[in-house]
């Protein structure tokens, strides 16, 4: 929790708004493909990138 | 008492350092005791040892600083991939996991590690970040014995940064400019290094050392394509010649057409006049960004002492051109100018910047010649040399000098150890490989039966600071072998009318000057100027050394093999010792001959690490 707080300060301090949406997309489908290493599942993602 | 614990890690050359109440303590490399050159994993040893050396726990340091930002990298590493896209995909898909998965994380993946030292660890906010620009800046000006300096660092690149401008006064630092990311000195020079099939990040010292054997031929070209270099120094790089911002390589094949041949493979083609001139041209085109910088700067500040830190700085052929303008007054560079340097900057700058506080001893240089290392005391090493079975003798400190001055004299190579580690990538008297400068033979016998490197890598000289003059161009101190100047005339030979025909690495076998084996084909140097106060030990052997051979300069060249880190340990010394063709192994009080050991311990290692 502590790093999403630090994260979203350092980015209003930034002033990178843009940023949040790639972050975002980025965070959901990285921790997915973590998460489904090695699952029947990885093959179906690997196919998105 | 404050303490605070500086930490340089995870891209390469990770170290720890320790200061209290502002004062220098202690730092060390992580790759010296993980035995794994330019180690970047977390340095559990160095902390171990900065810890230790100062008997202390985590829990009476009062503040860990960490030299980069991480956020600050991510966010870089974002815009580059955007900026770029769809090219740079493949490298994009590996990067990413990786920060995703422990980069982006850093503060819980550094509170984890520190945990491992005092499991009652448990204050987060003791974790600090400083920039990675603003740590090299505060590591060059901080322990310079100057009140006011213009502090200039380059390298490959920090968070953004790459060349940075700041200002030091009293306790304050005040970047002032910088050079951002893809814009790159530091990158620049690696993309050669690169192509010229050297290790990134740890060959740019071979690309310095081949520079003299060629010819600056290909300058025109870079500065018409690969660079727009303005009158003050500033830069930018043509990004459709380089790779590196999106590819997995430093250059693209449009480089190669540029110069007409793909990259060097090291394992398979030799070094040729054409990589010889490709060395020669970006170490002038390097210069030349460095001189402009320092000469704008000059003008534009009006200060008259300069600072250097950052990768780039351990370019001493560079730093010897500057020296040699005379563009400032004083020049002092940080001996760790490397990513290890970091972890000292980013403490120093958190004592002076954050918590305001003063400066101590500003008239002298803080660095305690970089002697900063671990250290073993002798009864440590005789139980060490016990156990392994080696065959010693002890000596007191004035027979022990005596006879090992007399054994450099008749040509024997020693590998000399005593008192603390250096910090930073040179070898100043206490890790170190001597011999005598005045044969003719020694350059090549050190880098083939001792070394085991490539025979054109030049040897750096140690000299007494009272005999400087009269053997070199120089007139500074230069403690940490940071600065490259000539040999004096009058200890220069005459070549005959067939030498000066030679050209390439035939120039190796020509005797240059009356100290050959320190002598450059250039007749350059990097020098390394030794006093009592610094290092009273080596003071002595190279005063002893002068008295027996009317000679006050010494082979002073790194105690290791190809590709190792520098020893650290008795043990390491030793193992390196009967690896090699060394004669004579001391290490504080002991006295070791070859000829005098067990052979079944004599252990060839040389294939275990990897040429740079």
């Amino acid at each position: 929790m502590s790093f999403i707080k630090e994260f979203f300060k350092f980015l209003i301090i930034r002033k990178k708004y843009w940023l949040i949406p790639i972050l975002i997309f980025l965070l959901i489908f990285g921790g997915f493909l973590v998460v489904t290493q090695g699952t029947a599942v990885a093959p179906f993602i690997y196919t998105i990138f | 008492m404050k303490y605070i614990l500086g930490i340089s890690a995870f891209y390469h050359d990770s170290a720890a350092a320790l200061i209290r109440d502002g004062e220098i303590i202690s730092a060390a490399q992580e790759e010296r005791f993980t035995r794994k050159k330019h180690d970047s994993s977390y340095p559990f040893n160095a902390i171990e040892f900065v810890l230790n050396h100062s008997k202390l726990t985590l829990a009476d340091v009062s503040s860990i600083v960490f030299y980069e930002k991480p956020f600050l990298k991510f966010e870089r590493l974002l815009e580059t991939y955007v900026a770029f896209a769809p090219k740079g995909f493949k490298s994009f898909s590996r990067a990413m996991p990786i920060w995703l998965k422990e980069k982006l994380f850093q503060k819980k993946l550094l509170f984890d590690y520190l945990k491992k030292h005092d499991q009652n660890f448990n204050d987060e906010k003791k974790i600090l970040f400083s920039e990675h620009h603003l740590s090299h800046a505060a590591s060059a000006f901080y322990p310079s014995p100057f009140k006011e300096a213009i502090v200039l660092t380059a390298d490959g690149v920090g968070e953004w940064a790459t060349t940075t401008v700041a200002i030091g006064k009293d306790n304050k630092l005040d970047i002032k400019k910088e050079l951002h990311f893809p814009h790159s000195l530091g990158l620049l020079y690696s993309a050669f290094t690169y192509y010229t099939g050297f290790k990134v990040n740890s060959g740019e010292y071979k690309l310095m050392g081949l520079a003299p054997y060629g010819k600056p031929k290909y300058v025109d070209i870079i500065l018409k394509y690969l660079i727009d270099l303005k009158d003050d120094g500033t830069f930018m790089l043509n990004q459709e010649y380089f790779d590196y911002s999106t590819g997995l390589t430093m250059t693209n094949k449009k480089f190669d057409d540029l110069f007409g041949a793909k990259p060097r493979k090291p394992n398979l083609d030799k070094i040729s006049q054409f990589h010889m001139d490709i060395a020669s041209s970006i170490q002038n085109v390097t210069e030349q960004i460095m001189l402009k910088l320092v000469r704008s700067l000059r003008k534009e500040y009006g200060i008259s002492n300069l600072c250097l830190a950052g990768g780039v700085a351990l370019n001493c052929v560079a730093n010897g051109k500057i020296l040699d303008e005379k563009i400032y007054e004083n020049i002092w560079v940080q001996p760790a100018a490397g990513d290890a340097g970091g972890a000292l900057g980013a403490a120093l700058a958190y004592w002076h910047i954050d918590l305001n506080n003063k400066r101590q001893n500003i008239k002298e240089d803080n660095m305690m010649g970089s002697y900063l290392g671990n250290e073993f005391s002798q009864n440590e090493i005789q139980k060490i040399f016990d156990d392994i079975g080696a065959d010693y003798k002890i000596y007191n400190d004035e027979d022990l000098i005596s006879k090992t001055a007399t054994d450099l004299s008749n040509g024997k190579a020693v590998g000399w150890f005593q008192g603390r580690m250096e910090f930073g990538p040179r070898a100043l008297g206490n890790r170190s490989i001597l011999a005598d400068p005045r044969s003719s033979e020694m350059q090549k016998n050190l880098n083939i039966k001792i070394k085991y490197r490539e025979s054109f890598r030049p040897f750096a000289p140690s000299v007494l600071k009272e005999d400087l003059v009269s053997w070199f161009e120089m007139n500074i101190d230069s403690p940490y072998m940071l600065f490259v100047a000539n040999i004096k005339k009058e200890k220069i030979l005459q070549l005959s009318e067939d030498e000066k025909k030679k050209f390439g690495l035939d120039l190796l076998n020509i005797k240059k000057s009356i100290i050959p084996a320190v002598t450059h084909v250039d007749y350059s140097a990097r020098i390394q100027t030794v006093t009592e106060k610094l290092n009273k030990k080596y003071f002595l052997l190279l005063k002893k050394f002068k008295e027996i051979t009317n000679c006050p300069v010494l082979v002073n060249t790194s105690f290791n093999i190809r590709g190792e880190p520098i020893v650290s340990s008795p043990e390491d010394a030793y193992r390196c010792f009967m690896g090699t063709e060394l004669d004579i192994l001391v290490v504080g009080n002991c006295y070791i001959e070859k000829i005098n050991q067990d052979t079944n311990l004599i252990n060839n290692y040389k294939n275990e690490f990897e040429l740079d």
